[in-house]
């Protein structure tokens, strides 16, 4: 983690990026006792995602950044200006940033827009129409605007909050889990306009949250923290490749390469894709902008040979050394990091497998790959 | 079974203090009602029961304070005195500050009760899309807080027209300056001028429950407004 931590800091030089340390304690007895203590750095654009479970401290942090904490003590420094030192506190209405919360807390005795316009009236500089216009347009709440609150779907409101938060204009924008609180047709619903966020804004954002698959799909940095402590930080790829983070549920933990798209078969419907470290074939999508896609492979679709065969129905079969092997939370399995050129993938095998095959670190072997998922 | 001259004075007399006593408590109590609802010191607690014991109180015990400390000789007293403004037991701003003592958790209460129901979330909102404290309660706490205000400008209007032993202690029977209906009342009654009694007190009744349907009315569209939250 250290050496992330210097690379991080040497990525988001003082003028670029945020730098956060804070320490809060929560609670009198030693019972309901919680303490925050963490120190990030933070790249000054695209989604970084704070992932961890419930009660490790993602939202005090989040909350903290925004200032709502008052009794936090710490430092932050976002894009070159001082927001809190420990002779510094800025409030939280004098911080450049924006607040999604996981319920939408929209006003409720104002419409969509007059909620708008109660973030455009207060952000200190001018909002050009076609800010407002683009804003509407990539939350799709043109046709709502004129509604109370109350009248909105929970994913309209949301989005509303998106909205909102976009136009105070912020240099910042921080997102409290803003899927949480939706049923899943809403998720699927809100995650496309989150994509376009992201594509038509550049405002570094970071976003809480305990669904890896939000995260895989929305984030290209990440901050993993469990009881209160930042466990590890850094680049999503880099960070879901390791074995001994094991982030999310065990049928969950899966590898991520960000791949580029060499070329469409139309015969097989195919297309073929090329990562830092080998080629994989996968079914292909018409999606004519996105040259570059981001893979999925999950441990548990990975299995391993000491010899190619060719005798298989397994499409993708790639070269790679074992790097490191450890003991799944299952007695039964094992997680296994596989060296595959400059990037990594993760197996998940029975213990009694890697005993068969005589899997030992440093070993050459042959990865199959059973299927693997477009994310982004 | 008409009202005389004398009956409208005291009637327009009693609107007059009424008014100026919801207006005046309106400005001083929400501070106290918006503090009350958001410390967390430990004074909470006596200051609530400050704020409560006119309720309890027999107004005669109120009075009776109150016509000590406003004399020459008490701490308001002096105070006024010292501004240049005389005393003020037995004059209508001596009423005032009497019917202010008189109807404050009339209207502390509702207001308390309000701001307490609104909770963080939308201060911090707004906090963050840059609305600062002045800002924030004017913005969202007076338009959430509605149904507090209006409750407690409706019972402090209504309390203090229906005050009577703390006016009598007060400020006597002075016409045009303080009688007002509640003292007419009594005096019509001991003058024996019944016809006249039952002319101000049928007012007054039909007023009273006006102002509570109004009250209730009031409160019960208030929850149905409340119920279609979110969907």
């Amino acid at each position: 983690m250290a050496d992330n931590m210097e690379e991080i800091k040497k990525a988001t030089t003082s003028a670029q990026g945020i730098q956060a340390r804070f320490q809060l304690g929560f609670g009198q007895s030693a019972k309901t006792h919680f303490e925050l203590d963490v120190e990030i750095a933070i790249p000054g654009q695209g989604i970084t995602a704070i992932f961890g479970e419930s009660g490790s401290g993602k939202t005090s942090l989040l909350r903290c950044i925004a200032g709502l904490e008052k009794n936090a003590c710490g430092c932050l420094h976002v894009n070159g200006e001082l927001w809190q030192d420990a002779a510094v506190f800025v409030p939280t209405h004098k911080r450049s940033l924006g607040y999604v919360f996981q319920e939408a807390s929209l006003f409720e005795y104002l419409t969509a827009m007059g909620n708008l316009r109660y973030a455009i009236k207060r952000n200190n500089q001018t909002t050009n129409p076609e800010l407002l216009e683009q804003v509407i347009g990539v939350m799709g709440i043109a046709g709502i605007l004129s509604q109370l609150p109350e009248a909105l779907s929970g994913g309209e409101r949301q989005r509303v909050a998106i909205a909102r938060a976009l136009l105070s204009q912020p240099k910042l924008l921080l997102m409290d889990e803003p899927l949480a609180s939706l049923d899943t047709a809403r998720k699927l619903e809100i995650l496309p306009y989150l994509e376009r966020l992201r594509n038509s804004f550049n405002i570094p954002i970071l976003y809480v949250s305990h669904a890896v698959d939000e995260i895989v799909r929305l984030a290209d940095h990440a901050v993993i923290m469990a009881q209160g402590k930042v466990i590890a930080q850094g680049g999503i790829t880099q960070l879901f490749s390791r074995a001994d983070l094991s982030l999310g549920v065990s049928n969950e933990v899966g590898a991520i390469l960000e791949c580029k798209v060499m070329e469409r078969d139309k015969q097989w419907h195919l297309m073929r894709v090329a990562f830092n470290g080998g080629e994989l074939w996968l079914p292909n999508v018409e999606n004519k902008q996105n040259t570059t896609q981001r893979i999925r492979v999950l441990a548990s679709d990975v299995s391993l040979t000491l010899t190619p065969h060719t005798d298989s129905s397994i499409l993708n079969v790639l070269s790679g050394e074992i790097q490191e092997i450890i003991n799944d939370q299952d007695p039964a399995m094992s997680l296994v990091r596989l060296k595959v050129g400059e990037s990594y993938l993760l197996a998940r095998l029975t213990q009694k497998s890697l005993q068969k095959l005589a899997l030992t670190l440093g070993k050459s072997v042959w990865i199959q790959i059973k299927s693997a998922a477009i994310v982004r | 079974m008409s009202l005389t001259d004398g009956d409208m004075a005291t009637i327009w007399l009693t609107l007059r203090l009424a008014t100026t006593v919801t207006i005046l408590l309106l400005i001083f109590a929400t501070p106290v009602a918006w503090w009350l609802a958001t410390t967390k010191s430990w004074f909470k607690g006596p200051m609530s029961a400050i704020v409560a014991l006119p309720l309890v109180l027999p107004p005669t015990v109120l009075g009776f304070y109150l016509l000590l400390a406003m004399g020459p000789n008490g701490a308001i007293g002096q105070f006024t005195q010292a501004l240049g403004l005389g005393t003020l037991p037995f004059t209508f701003w001596g009423l005032v500050v009497a019917s202010m003592v008189y109807s404050l958790p009339f209207v502390v209460q509702p207001i308390q009760n309000s701001i307490e129901a609104i909770g963080n979330r939308p201060l911090e909102a707004a906090a963050t899309l840059g609305a600062g404290p002045i800002d924030r309660f004017f913005t969202v706490v007076l338009p959430l807080a509605k149904p507090g205000f209006m409750t407690a400008t409706i019972l402090g209007f209504a309390h203090t027209v229906g005050e009577f032993g703390i006016v009598l202690m007060i400020g006597g029977s002075i016409p045009g300056e303080t009688r007002v209906v509640s003292v007419q009342i009594y005096d019509h009654v001991e003058a024996l001028e019944y016809a006249q009694a039952h002319a101000l007190s049928g007012v007054m009744i039909v007023f009273s429950f006006v102002v509570l349907l109004m009250l209730y009315t009031f409160q019960r569209k208030r929850k149905a407004v409340g119920m279609t939250y979110g969907r």
